[in-house]
């Protein structure tokens, strides 16, 4: 189970379906029955528009599904249908998303709330077809929502938010929403659905303000703006991002109150009396947690936070949650070459406003490139770290062979 | 199709209006405004980046009395697949009105070049939509490079005559027989030298169920170095000399629309036009050059009329 409260009884213990974090996407692309949806196959994705596929061809769904040529028609269908006025959804990785970045800072000026089920894969090369976040982050400035999943019952149930966050009147963004390939994607594991009635209760229809096929009240989309007004258009639009978190709240209630499964922007597994915290994100938070667990034992207070809405990015959440801690260490499943790794340099800016109070030292660690696994025992060496105050200014690598072809551990500045 | 009255077609509303920035003597807007007094429906517009997309939505202010949508440059096909599968799910609805026509639209670079792929999506997908590529063989809105578009011989600024290169070296590539040959129902191919012929074919083309591709050359009055008032005049020569050949292919079956009754040599196509002026320059002729156009020209015009083409 994604979320902390999620520690149930076991009288309680959901009768979920086994399923995977792919065809819980699809499931709820069903139950949403979108008006539109235009996708391409790529591994690990594939899944999502082959299932959709069948429930068209079963007459399941009501929607247009156009299997286009490529990404970037897949994304800039999906545009035009959702400036339209339709409700839309696709999904992709990898390549795929790279195919696609011209398109999604348009969409997200557009205000077309197109909800995207993006199952994360490296981008080559080499190519590889395994997970790391390095599809997604060069998105991180796109304009998107991005909401990163830990497993396959939290998947369906983002889908079903990110509806509702994408459409709401005060956002109108597009929403990724993020799950790890094969990881979350492949496996099998019990997922609750709701009812088809529920469902369509709970995303109810979009009412689009400027529909394109209105030809009795015709608008311009796409037009050529000088400098003279394209900034105050930007800004306009980052209003929408910036009024995220406090829309997300309601909706995130509402769905709780349907699912009794709340989810916060923040995971925060045990962190409130913590001294050492691990910050991750999607599935490897589970060992994270796992290896927490077994350090308490021991006398060890450490815990974990997983960021799980990365754009609008938790800022001051993060901040109240590691302030006062001993160590902190964040795993990033990404790299930014020459500069910090995408989480670890929101991290530590988020914390910098509040240095005042007490300085906390942000390690920064790769890992995970290409599908690597995570295991306990790299996620102990890295609380061991923390412990022992060994900090580095740069990043480490975490399970990466040596030039020898020894493992290294993580453990040494750069190299560490 | 029906009688076509001009004066009448003249004097109704058109989705592009009047006033909008495009250069004095382009083809574009002429071509448009003709394609869109066929339509009787009301009409949704897509367009590629290009001049006339540029020129025509200046903020704050719209060119457009019809619906209007740009994406971006290489996806206008894919754009209007999108826009088209939305109507087709929302007026199930009854959302919104059923009797909308879709008209994308692209210069030759957003068509034969960098669109080229999400035309063919689109074409070989099957939407009902028309898509009219307004064709002036270059990259004018950057300032004249070459496209796949541009005829051998001209001189581009991405191909410009120089001491050893003539202009382009290349031939243009057929784009309407490479859309024909996607199996689509209504192919044409046209240009400005008779306006009937453009309405009654756009016409056709929104009127025919699925997809159908209009190639309508216009002239750049800027970059083919021309007066703009001899916009019909050129457009005129270019049907003349067979150098754009007029005609439609329905359902596979290619029909010419306007054989010149009295063709002229593609030289005077050419003579008329700064983009050709380094093969007359200075006294030494290029005749290899202009013969290699008349060739061309020939060996096209025999293809078309002896319905060589595969289908």
């Amino acid at each position: 189970m994604a979320s902390s409260n999620a520690v149930l009884s076991e009288n309680k213990r959901p009768r979920g379906e086994m399923t995977s974090g792919n065809m819980a996407f699809a499931e709820a692309m069903r139950q949403i029955n979108p008006d539109v949806v235009a996708a391409y196959p790529i591994t690990p994705s594939t899944e999502i528009p082959m299932k959709f596929a069948e429930f068209v061809a079963d007459g399941l769904v009501d929607t247009e599904y156009i299997t286009v040529e490529s990404e970037h028609s897949a994304i800039t269908a999906c545009v035009g249908a959702s400036v339209s006025g339709a409700r839309v959804m696709t999904a992709s990785s990898a390549n795929g998303v790279g195919l696609m970045h011209e398109i999604f800072p348009i969409a997200a000026a557009f205000r077309a709330p197109i909800v995207f089920g993006l199952v994360n894969r490296t981008l080559g090369a080499p190519i590889n077809i395994n997970c790391d976040h390095s599809d997604s982050m060069p998105e991180r400035d796109s304009g998107w929502i991005q909401i990163y999943c830990e497993d396959a019952q939290e998947v369906y149930d983002s889908a079903l938010l990110a509806i509702r966050l994408a459409e709401h009147r005060d956002v109108l963004t597009p929403v990724f929403v993020c799950q790890d390939g094969f990881i979350t994607s492949h496996c099998y594991e019990a997922v609750e659905f709701l009812s088809d009635e529920d469902v369509r209760e709970f995303v109810g229809t979009r009412e689009a303000r400027y529909p394109l096929l209105d030809v009795d009240n015709p608008v311009s989309y796409g037009s050529f703006v000088t400098s003279e007004y394209y900034f105050e258009i930007k800004r306009n639009q980052i209003e929408g991002m910036n009024n995220v978190m406090r829309v997300y709240g309601d909706i995130s209630n509402e769905l709780a109150s349907l699912t009794g499964r709340e989810y916060q922007p923040l995971d925060c597994y045990r962190t409130d009396d913590a001294d050492y915290v691990i910050v991750i994100m999607s599935s490897a938070a589970g060992v994270v947690k796992d290896v927490a667990d077994e350090l308490r034992a021991g006398g060890v207070k450490a815990g974990c936070v997983r960021v799980r809405m990365f754009r609008p990015f938790p800022a001051k959440e993060i901040s109240s949650a590691l302030s006062g801690k001993k160590g902190v260490a964040v795993l990033d499943r990404s790299a930014s070459p020459g500069g910090v790794s995408p989480l670890a340099a929101e991290v530590r800016s988020a914390l910098y406003m509040s240095c005042r109070y007490g300085f906390v030292p942000v390690s920064e660690f790769i890992y995970g490139l290409g599908g690597r696994d995570l295991f306990p025992s790299d996620v102990e060496r890295v609380f061991k770290g923390l412990m022992a105050e060994d900090y580095s200014s740069g990043a480490s690598y975490i399970g990466l062979r040596d030039k020898n072809g020894g493992a290294e551990g993580g453990d040494g500045d750069g190299s560490r | 199709m029906g009688v076509v009255n001009v004066r009448e077609l003249t004097g109704k509303s058109n989705p592009l209006a009047e006033g909008h920035r495009m250069c004095p003597g382009c083809g574009a807007p002429t071509a448009l405004r003709q394609a869109f007094m066929g339509m009787d429906s009301p009409v949704v517009v897509v367009g590629a980046t290009g001049c006339l997309e540029v020129s025509t939505t200046v903020y704050p202010y719209s060119s457009w009395r019809a619906p209007f949508l740009h994406v971006a440059f290489e996806n206008a096909g894919a754009a209007v697949s999108g826009v088209v599968a939305a109507h087709r799910a929302m007026s199930r609805k009854k959302l919104f009105r059923e009797e909308i026509k879709f008209v994308a639209f692209g210069g030759d670079g957003g068509t034969y070049d960098i669109g080229f792929q999400s035309l063919s999506g689109a074409l070989e997908r099957g939407h009902d939509f028309t898509y009219i590529c307004y064709n002036n063989q270059g990259y004018m809105n950057t300032g004249a490079q070459r496209s796949g578009a541009t005829p051998r011989s001209a001189n581009t600024t991405t191909s410009p005559a120089g001491i050893l290169a003539p202009g382009k070296l290349q031939r243009a590539k057929n784009l309407t027989e490479i859309a024909a040959a996607h199996n689509i129902p209504y192919v044409a191919q046209t240009t400005l030298h008779d306006p009937l012929d453009l309405i009654r074919k756009v016409r056709r083309a929104v009127e025919t169920p699925g997809p159908a591709f209009v190639n309508i050359l216009v002239p750049c009055a800027l970059f083919w170095k021309i007066n703009p008032a001899d916009q019909v005049k050129i457009c005129r020569l270019a049907a003349d000399s067979k150098f754009w050949p007029i005609y439609e292919v329905v359902n596979g079956e290619r029909v010419v629309s306007y054989t010149p009754k009295k063709p002229v040599p593609v030289e005077d196509f050419l003579r008329a036009q700064g983009r050709y002026a380094h093969l007359f320059a200075g006294g030494g002729v290029r005749r290899d050059l202009i013969d290699q156009a008349q060739a061309d020209v020939d060996a096209e015009w025999e293809n078309l009329t002896q319905n060589r083409r595969s289908s």
